[in-house]
C-alpha cells in the first residue's frame, strides 16, 4: 500500500478544505477503501476521515419522512425502529447486505459510494475503462455472469453492489451533499449515472464533494405495509446479489392503486422499474399483471453472453415477490 | 508549507490497558494489535473482510480488525479474544466451544468466539437480522437466526454443525 497522511475532519468546511489537496480521499467506515487500498485499486496520498463528523443521528424530516447523518452506521440504521415500523423494505435491504461485522462499521454515505465488485475493475493488472479509462473493458468478452443487463455501455457493464441503493430507489430519497460550491441536493435514483463512455463516474457528484446527510420521502403506510426486499444471490447470506427487488404495492379491491419497484445487481446503479410501475398502475393484481409488468421493464434487457439468465431470474423474482405482497393483503 | 507525515500516534485501550502507539498510518488495527502488542489471538485469514477470523469487538460492537485502519479508530476501547476470559475462568463462550467441540484447527476460533460475543449483544439490544420474520418484534435467536448473524465468520474445517448449539446454549 501506498505511504498516505491521515487527518480527522472536525466539521465539514475542513473536510471539504482538506480533501481539495492533491490526492485526497475523503474516509468513511472504510470497508470498501480500505480494501481497495490493500488491491491497489486506489492509493490516495491523504485520507480525510470524515466518519467522525457530527452526522450520526436519525431525526424526523420536516416533510414527514427521515433525515440520516451520512456516518450512520449501516446497522444502527437497520435496527432504527422509526425505520423498522415505516419502511421495512429498507431495513430488509440493509440486513441482506455484507456481514453483521461490515454492517457495523461501514457508514450510510460510504454504502452509497462503495464501487463495483466487477473481478476487472479488483484487479490492477487487468485493463478497466472504470479503474484506468481508456484501457478497455474485458468483461464484456470475459468473466460477466453476474454483471450488467440493463444500462450498460461499450466501455463498462459494471453493477452497483449496493442493496440498501435499490430499497432507496423505490422508496425516493436524496442526499444532501456539501463542496467546494456550497450545498446541493441529489434525487436517488439520480445520484447514480450510467456508465456511458464516462464509466469512472459512478454517481454523479463532483470533486470534493461529501455527502452529509441522506434524506427518505415520506411512504404511505399503506405502501410500507406490504413492502419488502428480496435478493437472490449464490449462498444465503454474505455475498452480493445476482437479482435483487425492492417493491411496495397498495392493493384495494384487487387493483394496484400504487406501486414501487427498484431492481438491484442489473445496472451501474439501482434500477428504478418505471416502466413495470405504469403498467401496473391501476391493473388487477393477477399474475398476468405482474408477468406484464416485468416484462415491461424488462424489453429493454441487453443481456451479455453468460449473463442472459438474469432476465428471466428478474421477470420471476418479480413476480413472485409482486404475487407474495398481494396474497398478504387478500 | 506543511510537512507531509505518513506516521501517527494511536491511542487505544485494548483489553482494559491503554497503549500509545507510533504507527505508519497504514497499519490496520489487525497488524497492530498482532506486530506491535504481541497480541496474536485475533488471525488474520483473507486480510479482505470476508472471512471474519481478525473480527474483535470496538466499543462492544464486533468489527473486521483487518479493515480497520489503526489510526481511524484511536481513542476507541478494543477487546480481543484475549480480553474475554475472566483470569484462568474462561468466557462461557469459550467454554461451551470447548464443551460442543465447536472447531477442528481453531484458526477461525478467536473470531467466531468475538464475533458471537457481539452478536448475542445485538439479540438484546433488540436488532433484527435479515431472517427475522417480524422486523417490529424481539427478536428470538433460533438456530437460522444463528446462522445468518454468523454468517461472516467462516469455518473452512465446516464445525458449523457445531458451531451453532455451542453458541445457542450460551446465548438462550
Amino acid at each position: 500500500m501506498r505511504p498516505f497522511a491521515y487527518e480527522r475532519a472536525s466539521d465539514a468546511a475542513g473536510a471539504v478544505a482538506a480533501v481539495a489537496q492533491p490526492g485526497a480521499m475523503y474516509l468513511g467506515g472504510g470497508t470498501n477503501l480500505v480494501d481497495l487500498m490493500k488491491l491497489g485499486v486506489e492509493s490516495p496520498e491523504r485520507l480525510v476521515d470524515v466518519s467522525r463528523l457530527p452526522y450520526d443521528r436519525i431525526e424526523e424530516a420536516p416533510g414527514g419522512g427521515l433525515r440520516i447523518g451520512a456516518a450512520v452506521r449501516n446497522s444502527e440504521l437497520a435496527a432504527d425502529p422509526a425505520v423498522r415500523e415505516r419502511y421495512p423494505l429498507l431495513a430488509l435491504a440493509l440486513l441482506s447486505g455484507a456481514s453483521g461485522q461490515l454492517r457495523n462499521v461501514a457508514t450510510i454515505g460510504g454504502n452509497l459510494l462503495q464501487r463495483t465488485r466487477c473481478g476487472y475493475f479488483q484487479d490492477v493488472s487487468k485493463p478497466c475503462n472504470k479503474r484506468r479509462p481508456g484501457s478497455g473493458c474485458p468483461a464484456r468478452e470475459g468473466d460477466h455472469r453476474n454483471l450488467a443487463i440493463l444500462g450498460h455501455s461499450e466501455a463498462c457493464v459494471a453493477t452497483h453492489p449496493s442493496d440498501m441503493a435499490v430499497a432507496l430507489a423505490a422508496i425516493g430519497a436524496e442526499v444532501h451533499v456539501t463542496g467546494p460550491d456550497g450545498q446541493r441536493t441529489i434525487p436517488i435514483p439520480g445520484l447514480h449515472r450510467l456508465p456511458g463512455d464516462e464509466p469512472s463516474r459512478d454517481t454523479v457528484l463532483e470533486p470534493g464533494e461529501l455527502i452529509t446527510a441522506l434524506e427518505l420521502e415520506p411512504l404511505a403506510p399503506t405502501l410500507a405495509a406490504r413492502s419488502t426486499y428480496r435478493k437472490v444471490r449464490d449462498r444465503a447470506s454474505f455475498s452480493f446479489a445476482v437479482v435483487s427487488v425492492a417493491a411496495a404495492v397498495e392493493v384495494a379491491g384487487g387493483t394496484v392503486r400504487d406501486c414501487r419497484i427498484a431492481l438491484g445487481a442489473v445496472a451501474h446503479g439501482p434500477w428504478r422499474a418505471w416502466r413495470a410501475e405504469e403498467s401496473l398502475r391501476g391493473a388487477r393484481a393477477t399474475e398476468a399483471s405482474f408477468a406484464a409488468a416485468a416484462d415491461a421493464e424488462l424489453a429493454q434487457a441487453r443481456p451479455l453472453r453468460d449473463n442472459a439468465f438474469k432476465v428471466p431470474l428478474a421477470r420471476n423474482l418479480l413476480v413472485a415477490t409482486l404475487a407474495d405482497l398481494c396474497e398478504e393483503v387478500a | 508549507m506543511r510537512r507531509v507525515t505518513h506516521h501517527a500516534d494511536v491511542s487505544l485501550r485494548i483489553n482494559g490497558t491503554d497503549h500509545s502507539l507510533s504507527l505508519d498510518t497504514r497499519t490496520t488495527l489487525l497488524d497492530a494489535l498482532r506486530e506491535q502488542l504481541g497480541l496474536t489471538g485475533s488471525k488474520k485469514g483473507c486480510d479482505h473482510g470476508q472471512c471474519g477470523a481478525c473480527t474483535v469487538l470496538v466499543d462492544g460492537r464486533r468489527a473486521n480488525a483487518c479493515l480497520l485502519l489503526a489510526v481511524a479508530v484511536d481513542g476507541r476501547d478494543v477487546t480481543t479474544v484475549e480480553g474475554l476470559a475472566d483470569g484462568e475462568a474462561l468466557h462461557p463462550l469459550q467454554a461451551s466451544f470447548v464443551e460442543h467441540d465447536a472447531f477442528q484447527c481453531g484458526y477461525c476460533t478467536p473470531g467466531q468466539i468475538c464475533s458471537a460475543v457481539g452478536m448475542i449483544g445485538e439479540v438484546r439490544d433488540g436488532w433484527p437480522s435479515a431472517v427475522t420474520g417480524d422486523l417490529r418484534a424481539e427478536p428470538v435467536l433460533t438456530d437460522d437466526e444463528i446462522r445468518e448473524r454468523m454468517s461472516g465468520n467462516l469455518c473452512r474445517c465446516g464445525a458449523y454443525a457445531n458451531l451453532v448449539p455451542a453458541i445457542a446454549e450460551v446465548a438462550r
